[in-house]
């Protein structure tokens, strides 16, 4: 992958909602923190970017690496111990993860861990107070996203070409199943759950809303102003009604094409006492 | 504890009588693993397989599915103590973490903190055994995985939550995560935990960066003894029943961690930033850098 082919859209968010609020040292350039004013309040942004330099080669094209995934989990956390007699300020993590990174010293030093580290700290603010949102701007794949975006409160997404959540990159899941990758785009179609077009993850339920009608790669002032406000709108409703991940059951996408999570979690329930 | 440490110095006879008593986890199915760990009589399935609850995904894709989509939550009694087993069936399809199989999972772990939110005790055992997200479920395989690890988090305020690594078909993916988030850890030697795969670093990285066919090696990264040797697991037993209920009710005895290893931060990153990933570095080499027990 050259350096023309990287991803520019988390940087192009991270800017966007942090409109010149200074960032935070953290180290890393695959790693923008900062805490920036949205509909009069202050919150904190987290994006991953790609950093060609990266001391880990693996990790150069915006996946979430070991430095990364222990960064955020640093960040999001000092936000916790900040706020802890405060006001508990929203974290929004802005997502491009191009997955996670693959290589020999990740599996070594655990990277497995690392994503742990991150989900936890995400999952903690959201257990402490914090509304945590997660903005899908570009991709979203595999355990980058359990990293960095699926401990939020609410998930929103933009509805542009180029916006993807999947569970691993095409290639490779064609190799695990045995089939071609022609064969699994024409599956998509079909079978909801394994498509990569954000379109289709939105019938799962999973999303707070795909947000229309953006530029994802330069979006325009107006454009940027929605985006914000759809943030803050859903800000002020995790405020209002915060719920857990089992939020995501409750709406007509997901009892119909989650019906299947509905039915255990109800007869489990049932059997647990009997 | 190494494997064999328990049992100073036996003799040859006591050897062979161990051995010969020895019932191996890997051998049995999940089902099996659940009645060998709960006290006997004490097994209560939920959501067995008489209550047909299948993957709705696979058919469509010409796949036979199962009628307990290959996760077995049990309950009973552990030591005499209230105990829910999550067991993951490694043989089919590869333990993967389907709709079904880890809404099993996660509506379990929400239900064992109902019990502690209203007084009652339950010790929660995972046992993975699964190549992660069932990619022919892909983004709700993802999902639930992610409700299963919130449910860990918030679970493991109330009591520890014990994941048990035993082989053959290890434990990765986004289940990786879910072990990492465990309050501790249990492997075997044939066990390997890792995020990616083998085959998935070969296919992204390239065979140079990883021969998945190279079993040692791959064992020399991620496996059972190794993951122990360098602090990524609690306790490290031999492929036998009895001493993995040992196993279990130690880590429970200590209770909860001052904290988990997911917490511990800054101690991760001072590690990581002694580490220059410029020089080779092996299974060995980080034995030696990052021991057993030295995590503060």
């Amino acid at each position: 992958m050259s350096a023309s082919e990287l991803s520019n859209r988390g940087r192009t968010w991270f800017d966007a909602l942090a409109g010149g609020a200074q960032r935070i040292e953290t180290g890393l350039a695959s790693v923008l923190v900062a805490d920036a004013t949205l509909a009069d309040e202050r919150v904190r942004l987290l994006a991953i970017v790609p950093d060609p330099h990266n001391r880990f080669p693996r990790a150069r094209h915006g996946e979430v690496g070991l430095d990364e995934a222990w960064a955020l989990a640093y960040h999001v956390r000092a936000a916790i111990a900040a706020d802890r007699s405060g006001v508990q300020r929203p974290l929004i993590a802005i997502v491009d993860v191009n997955s996670q990174a693959y290589g020999r010293i990740e599996a070594l030093l655990g990277i497995f861990l690392s994503l742990a580290a991150a989900a936890d700290a995400y999952a903690t603010a959201r257990m402490s107070g914090h509304p945590v949102v997660a903005l899908v701007v570009g991709k979203a794949i595999s355990g980058g996203f359990l990293a960095h975006g699926e401990q939020a409160h609410r998930l929103l997404a933009l509805d542009a070409p180029g916006v993807m959540v999947h569970a691993m990159p095409k290639e490779s899941a064609a190799r695990v199943t045995r089939r071609s990758v022609e064969e699994l785009d024409a599956l998509g179609k079909t079978i909801i759950p394994m498509a990569y077009d954000i379109r289709q993850y939105a019938r799962l339920g999973l999303l707070r809303e795909l947000i229309t009608g953006i530029d994802a790669d330069a979006p325009s002032a107006p454009q940027i102003t929605r985006v914000k406000e759809r943030v803050a709108a859903a800000i002020a409703d995790i405020r209002v009604d915060p719920g857990d991940l089992t939020s995501r059951l409750n709406n007509p996408e997901a009892k119909v094409h989650r019906a299947a999570s509905i039915e255990v979690r109800r007869r489990l329930a049932e059997q647990w006492n009997a | 504890m190494t494997p064999t440490e328990h049992c100073t110095d036996p003799t040859a006879a006591e050897r062979r009588d161990r051995f010969l008593s020895r019932r191996s986890v890997i051998e049995m199915r999940a089902r099996e693993r659940a009645q060998a760990l709960l006290d006997p009589g004490s097994f209560r399935e939920l959501l067995g397989p008489f209550d047909r609850l299948e993957s709705p995904w696979l058919p469509l894709q010409g796949i036979v599915p199962e009628s307990d989509d290959g996760v077995v939550i049990a309950r009973g009694e552990l030591a005499g103590k209230p105990a829910v087993i999550m067991a993951i069936e490694g043989a089919f399809q590869g333990g993967s973490m389907g709709e079904v199989s880890a809404s099993k999972i996660a509506a379990a772990l929400r239900l064992a903190r109902g019990d502690w939110e209203s007084g009652k005790a339950i010790l929660p055992v995972l046992l993975l055994e699964t190549g992660g997200v069932r990619l022919q479920e892909a983004n709700l395989g993802e999902a639930v995985v992610a409700e299963i690890h919130a449910e860990i988090i918030a679970l493991r305020r109330h009591v520890p939550v014990i994941g048990v690594i035993h082989g053959m078909v290890g434990c990765f993916g986004g289940m990786s995560i879910a072990a990492g988030l465990c309050s501790y850890l249990v492997v075997l030697p044939q066990a390997r935990l890792g995020l990616n795969g083998p085959e998935v670093i070969e296919q992204e990285a390239g065979i140079d960066e990883l021969d998945a066919g190279d079993k040692q090696m791959i064992w020399s990264l991620m496996g059972g003894e190794q993951r122990y040797e360098t602090g990524f697991a609690d306790a490290l037993i031999e492929d036998d029943a009895e001493q993995l209920r040992q196993a279990i009710r130690d880590l429970a005895a200590r209770g909860l961690p001052a904290r988990h290893r997911s917490e511990a931060v800054d101690d991760y990153q001072r590690r990581l930033a002694k580490i220059d990933p410029t020089r080779p570095l092996d299974g060995p080499a980080l034995r030696r850098l990052w021991p057993q027990g030295d995590r503060q």
